[in-house]
């Protein structure tokens, strides 16, 4: 069993199907190991210990610093789950299609296109990014649309802080993400009539909220393909699909941009999808969530508005009705 | 066929037909049922429910295109049963562990969301069909009435369907296999019956 350095092999190959049987036999022992251990990370150290294949995920260790923001309290999911349940339809429509086929996604180099209602079209390099602030560990809730949810240890610095190197125009009223296309490398786009490149979008105060995380990592180490590498947001107080994954271009407009999902069935996803357990979905209620990773009796949990993010973010849409504008 | 040769062929076919539910138990024992188990069970019964279906509904037109698999007549009720029995664990899938045996949430489930009404509509189409399964059952119906209810079978499978469809997000096209075999086997009935009875004219003539 490979063990060592794991620099030059996709993380996809690494953890195969079989071995993730495994891993899931493991999850009870891990989440022990991580409550003796008090600290996040060090429970995942002590695992390694045991059994480093477990946790033999590693490409490259971030270093990163602690947030007031982080959320506490929260049992994390597993690096496991949060690596081998993905939508990432450009890899694939089945939840382990992703962890399997991402492999090839060329994550260096890698640049951000920035564009639209700027003072300057500008182009950041991904290693650039890097180091434009500290990096810091995020603790989110994620709620997927789907009414499953995740406790996710997320790696970055508040969009915020990039926004500001932009110099976005008083006209830019909305942001917009596009990420990476293309169908040679992601073969199995064919699968949804989707049409790409993935587009996500945020009104400009929504980007600018602190809690809006330009996100780098995952378990304090790069974020694997399937993830959304090299770069992503995250939303926490929205459902996951707003957050968008491998950004090549972020646009700055005056209108609210067109969203994939939002263009795919809008009367199922609203534009702003902000999650909200007093909306239903058409085709399911939104009042409950699974928690992954927990036997089944035990993944039913109460939806909170915003996540549980409401007292960072209400003031937003203070004003606005959240069943009209869901 | 040998008595024998049956028993042995239909233990074969139950072993067959348990082993996802042996797949779940096992499973559900050891905490094993991936990321999101609720939702695995969910697939499990469900996906199970339609390819046996789809199994179940080949077995008319290939014993009229290869007579000598006539026998496998002896195997459709048994099959068919088992349609009903992952679809009803489809269905306490769906009270347990989505709507938590909340009346409230089923009442509104079933008023409000196409695609629980399309599920529900398919398992109530499916009840009859189990029920009158029996020997008895066919004897008390006559084989006329009996075979006219059964062919109830042909909607509960488009229901099914058309469940998949409405359950899958817009633009995945992941139940389109299914409906393509669905969609041949529903299509070989009519164009088996055409192609005998050319062959019977033309003997005739």
């Amino acid at each position: 069993m490979f063990i060592g350095n794991a620099s030059d092999i996709p993380s996809s190959e690494i953890t195969s199907r079989d071995t993730y049987r495994l891993y899931l036999n493991r999850r009870k022992f891990l989440r022990a190991a991580a409550a003796a251990g008090g600290a996040m990370l060090g429970g995942d150290r002590l695992a390694e210990l045991f059994d480093p294949r477990a946790v033999a995920h590693a490409d490259t260790k971030l270093q990163t610093v602690s947030s007031p923001l982080t959320t506490t309290g929260e049992q994390l999911t597993s690096y496991a789950d949060i690596t081998h349940y993905n939508n990432f339809y450009e890899f694939g429509v089945d939840k382990g299609d992703p962890a399997k086929n991402a492999g090839g996604l060329p994550t260096r180099p890698w640049t951000i296109k920035v564009e639209g209602k700027v003072a300057k079209p500008l182009t950041f390099d991904i290693d650039d990014l890097l180091k434009l602030r500290p990096l810091e560990d995020r603790v989110y809730r994620f709620r997927c649309v789907e009414a499953w949810s995740m406790v996710i240890p997320w790696v970055g610095y508040s969009l915020s802080e990039f926004i500001k190197q932009c110099n976005p125009l008083s006209t830019a009223k909305f942001v917009q993400f596009l990420s990476y296309y293309d169908r040679h490398v992601e073969k199995w786009s064919g699968e949804s009539t989707i049409y790409w490149p993935y587009s996500e979008g945020l009104r400009m105060d929504e980007a600018m909220n602190p809690l809006t995380l330009l996100t780098f990592g995952l378990y304090g180490e790069v974020l694997p393909n399937q993830d959304g590498a090299p770069v992503r947001v995250i939303i926490p107080w929205k459902y996951g699909f707003k957050s968008a994954k491998s950004i090549v271009t972020v646009r700055f407009v005056d209108k609210m941009p067109a969203t994939t999902w939002n263009d795919m069935a809008p009367n199922e996803y609203g534009f702003y999808s902000n999650v909200n357990p007093n909306v239903d979905h058409p085709r399911w209620s939104q009042k409950t969530e699974r928690r992954i990773g927990l036997p089944f009796y035990e993944q039913r949990r109460t939806t909170l508005m915003f996540n549980g993010y409401g007292d960072q973010v209400a003031s937003l849409y203070a004003g606005m009705n959240l069943k009209k504008y869901y | 066929m040998k008595p024998s040769t049956l028993v042995l062929l239909k233990t074969l076919v139950w072993i067959a037909c348990l082993c996802p539910l042996a797949d779940l138990l096992w499973g559900a024992v050891n905490n094993n049922l991936g990321p999101d188990p609720t939702a695995e069970i969910a697939n499990v019964t469900g996906l199970t429910a339609l390819w046996t279906l789809a199994i179940t509904l080949a077995i008319s037109p290939v014993r009229k295109l290869l007579p000598q698999l006539t026998w496998l007549i002896k195997f459709r009720r048994l099959l068919g049963l088992f349609v009903f029995f992952y679809a009803t664990l489809h269905l306490l899938t769906y009270v347990a562990l989505y709507a938590g045996f909340d009346l409230n949430t089923m009442k509104t489930d079933i008023t409000k969301r196409r695609f629980i009404i399309m599920g529900m509509t398919t398992w109530l189409l499916l009840l009859p069909l189990a029920l009158t399964s029996t020997n008895w059952a066919i004897r008390k119906l006559g084989g006329k009435n009996w075979n006219r209810l059964h062919k109830l079978i042909y909607l509960a499978a488009i229901c099914a369907t058309i469940h998949y469809w409405w359950k899958v997000k817009t633009g995945v096209l992941e139940p389109a296999p299914f409906t393509l075999i669905l969609l041949v086997l529903l299509l070989a009935r009519p164009v088996i019956a055409w192609m005998q009875r050319r062959r019977t004219r033309a003997v005739v003539v």
